[in-house]
């Protein structure tokens, strides 16, 4: 067997994802690849999570349907996922909570009797999973030690007690893989590889109001330790969590706000005001399916054309949409480091799928991201905020500095900050607002801004973007296609992505919406794929569910 | 001033009779006061919503943020927090705060941030040409409510003193010595501080005939006695009749909002470790 998938389902509240991410690292220790596929409704209690972790000797970016190890907390687990099993399929159960075939194992007693909480139960299911598959038990204890802050020695005594109650299952034993070159790679979810890109990136303060997918973004970063020097402000609304945002860039903080499609119709205000005034800020917006409310805890594509639209007027904006950790990392950066060379806003848009589910990270893949200086005041006076120049880019002073009077303003405004309505000054400022895109535009030219994987010479290609680049990628090296996947939306790297394309001879166009929202913006360049694929239930593509899709349309 | 006009050569635009002039010259009064008690004016922001009081931001010569409708609180809040060295003042209108941005007010009086916040309270909408506001009479007959409004005011006072303000106070613009020492007083007071300066509106709201019969200065009121406080800032319901208390009202104090932000610049060999740290701990 060259990967695993593991399964592990329960209700709500009774710490499935901490289990998922116990089992995730426990194959990530091994040696494996690991992807985590976390689902859980938009609940506190009750209701069903699960999470399948799925390991193998190579990078992976996505689930299969079927499953290895199926460790069922309840009855719903095995009713809900039945379908995934097959005739090796190891299942170990909680025998206190429902009667199966397979391994079962009372959880509930051994808890009780090793003086546990609860929430140990979910030790004791994984340390079962442990024995069935001859994982050392060397190995689960040291990942209770690093994941169990509180009431670890009661866990080691359920872990104990079940890993000695469950004889191996011979034909399921995991492997270790040869050991990895490089190490073992640390594993987390997007959310925290974007947040340590933007920290690496110098943020200096983040501003949020709670909203999945984006919330352990927000969490991430106010528990960070006290010597990563950042303010974490939680503010009243999404309104004022971007305008708190914008004083943070007047004074010269280098800041990121977090939000998925709801909040950010709320910041949308602001946004344009960021805009106008010429203040940097990344927005890191997680998509999650809507309209309105929507399905809160699930996944998609459909903030495309709003990331790009967003906020009336005319500005220039950078707009990427990353697929992976190692994307995420880099374009964190970028985007701060850009916004803040052409003091301009900043989308870093991505979705659940990317933001909370967990993946291996290579800070080795990561290419070297080019130094971006942002333009600082000479201390030559009299100073205008919004001095005319030739890139559009004025010189940045912030409050305190000698002599200089900051006046940024979001009405049409003179070089000075002061409000204007006379013609000429309006579009001198307007041509100033775009002109700062070609410089923008430029930089890119010399950064990975379209991604091309699977098999570069294949004439049928799966062009994508954002998190689906992840199963994308693994189709195309299983069936032999290209890859590409615009990473950059605005400005839209059209040259680049033409490039890519050279020699296409099928595109098939793959996204998670229901309208084609790429699709739509390629027709705006004359990219004009020959088929496409959009699933928008909010789950991500099982691996095998988007191949038999691919081989429909090719 | 000796190398700093304070007003700048920008067109005015108010209109004759304004009480923004009042406020204006007030403001520039007590920044050259602050500066020569040793305030340098680069420290000094100002931060303006939008309406006719907001013009401010283009009339003064210091830094500003000219922001946009109720959104004045969130960036002064942001800019205190950023720098806590900086004075920070915000001039906004009742529309502004009481209306559009009524949120932010409410938590930036329970935050207890340092900065000072003078509303420019005319009880009408001037700029979009006379409509009612929160603080319009019941009745008011504006171009939105030619019926007049069917809805009382809120007195904001009360509502500061709910929210946790820690400087309460009223001015008027037609008494201008004690708003000028009232605007001085909020600025000094550490935490956050409310002035609700009535203002006339010479076009849309010209009751200066009802405030200069009302109004009183406020003399032997005891400011941390807060069942005093309370039937001090009761006694006007911005409604009915009655007299109208000026100077301050309310002070108390609390720790500061930013005082609970260690700001310390961070330090590059210090977040590279910490990064590494967390890397090393997912593994």
């Amino acid at each position: 067997m060259a990967e695993y998938s593991i399964l592990i389902g329960g209700r709500a509240g009774e710490g499935l994802n901490k289990a998922g991410i116990m089992l995730a690292r426990i194959m990530n220790g091994l040696g494996y690849r690991v992807f985590m596929y976390y689902d859980y409704p938009s609940l506190i209690r009750g209701g069903h999570n699960f999470s399948i972790i799925r390991a193998a000797p190579h990078r992976i970016f996505s689930h299969r349907t079927g499953v290895d190890f199926l460790l069922a907390m309840n009855r719903d687990t095995l009713d809900l996922h039945a379908h995934r099993k097959g005739p090796g399929t190891v299942v170990v159960f909680n025998s206190d909570a429902v009667k199966a075939e397979g391994i079962g194992l009372p959880l509930a007693q051994i808890a009780k009797e090793e003086g546990a909480p609860d929430i140990a139960r979910n030790t004791g299911i994984v340390a079962g999973f442990c024995a069935a598959a001859g994982v050392p038990f060397g190995v689960l204890e040291a990942t209770l030690r690093k994941e169990i802050p509180r009431g670890l020695e009661s866990n080691l005594g359920v872990a104990k007690r079940a890993f000695s109650e469950v004889t191996p299952v011979p034909a399921s034993r995991i492997e270790p893989p040869p050991p990895p070159v490089g190490g073992i790679l640390p594993f987390m979810t997007g959310n925290e590889a974007a947040g340590l890109g933007l920290l690496a990136g110098g943020l200096q303060a983040y501003v949020a109001y709670p909203m999945t997918p984006t919330s352990n973004l927000l969490h991430f970063m106010a528990g960070l330790p006290a010597e990563s020097h950042l303010t974490v402000v939680h503010p009243e609304n999404e309104i004022a969590v971007m305008l708190m945002a914008l004083g943070f860039a007047y004074t010269g903080k280098r800041v990121a706000v977090g939000t998925s499609g709801g909040g950010f119709c709320l910041m949308t205000e602001g946004f344009s005001l960021a805009g106008m005034a010429e203040l940097p800020v990344v927005v890191m917006l997680g998509q999650r399916p809507g309209p309105s409310t929507g399905l809160p805890t699930y996944s998609c594509q459909t903030e495309l054309h709003f990331a790009a639209n967003a906020g009336q007027g005319e500005f220039t904006r950078f707009v990427v949409a990353p697929g992976d950790l190692e994307q995420a990392w880099y374009w964190a950066q970028a985007a701060l480091s850009l916004s803040w060379r052409y003091q301009v806003p900043s989308i870093f848009l991505y979705d659940k799928n990317l933001a909370e589910h967990g993946y291996n990270l290579d800070t080795g893949l990561v290419p070297p991201l080019p130094g971006f200086p942002a333009g600082t005041w000479d201390g030559s006076l009299p100073y205008h905020r919004y001095a005319i120049t030739g890139s559009g880019v004025s010189p940045l002073a912030f409050p305190s500095a000698k002599g200089a009077v900051v006046k940024v303003n979001g009405y049409a405004h003179d070089e000075s900050g002061t409000t204007t309505e006379e013609p000429g000054t309006v579009n001198r400022i307007q041509e100033k607002l775009l002109r700062k895109g070609e410089g923008l535009a430029s930089d890119l030219d010399g950064m990975p801004v379209v991604a091309a994987g699977g098999v570069k010479v294949s004439g049928d290609v799966l062009l994508t973007w954002g998190s689906t680049a992840g199963p994308c990628r693994e189709v195309g090296d299983s069936l032999g296609l290209r890859v590409v996947q615009p990473v950059v939306l605005c400005p839209f790297p059209e040259k680049r992505l033409k490039d890519a394309l050279a020699g296409a001879r099928r595109v098939v166009v793959v996204e998670q919406n229901a309208t084609g929202q790429l699709e739509k913006l390629l027709a705006g360049y004359s990219i004009l794929p020959d088929a496409r694929i959009r699933k928008y239930d909010g789950r991500p593509f099982a691996l095998d569910e988007l191949e038999a899709q691919v081989r429909e349309v090719l | 001033m000796n190398d700093r006009q304070l007003i700048t050569d920008t067109q005015n635009t108010w209109c004759p009779g304004c009480g923004n002039f009042t406020i204006q010259h007030s403001l520039k009064a007590v920044l050259q006061d602050l500066e020569k008690a040793g305030t340098s004016l680069d420290d000094v922001v100002l931060v303006t919503g939008i309406g006719c009081h907001a013009k401010m931001a283009d009339y003064l010569d210091i830094n500003s943020f000219y922001s946009i409708h109720g959104r004045t609180l969130p960036v002064a809040t942001a800019i205190k927090l950023a720098n806590p060295a900086l004075t920070v003042i915000v001039c906004a209108g009742d529309g502004d705060a009481y209306a559009e941005g009524l949120d932010h007010l409410i938590f930036a009086a329970k935050r207890n941030v340092d900065i000072t916040l003078f509303i420019h309270n005319n009880r009408v909408y001037g700029l979009t040409t006379g409509q009612y506001t929160p603080t319009s009479p019941i009745g008011f007959k504006g171009r939105s409510t030619p019926q007049g409004t069917p809805e009382y005011p809120i007195n904001p006072l009360e509502l500061m003193f709910a929210s946790g303000a820690t400087f309460i106070a009223r001015g008027y613009s037609r008494r201008q010595p004690l708003l000028k020492k009232t605007m001085a007083e909020a600025i000094r007071h550490k935490g956050f501080s409310f002035v609700d300066i009535l203002q006339i509106c010479a076009t849309y709201f010209d009751v200066h005939d009802v405030y200069d019969k009302y109004v009183y200065e406020l003399a032997g009121h005891d400011t941390h006695d807060p069942a005093k406080v309370m039937q001090k800032i009761t006694e006007w319901d911005y409604n009915n009749p009655a007299p109208i208390g000026l100077g301050t009202f309310f002070e108390k104090d609390l720790p500061t909002f930013e005082s609970r932000f260690p700001v310390q610049p961070a330090v590059p060999g210090d977040r590279k470790e910490m990064i590494r740290k967390i890397l090393d701990s997912s593994r």
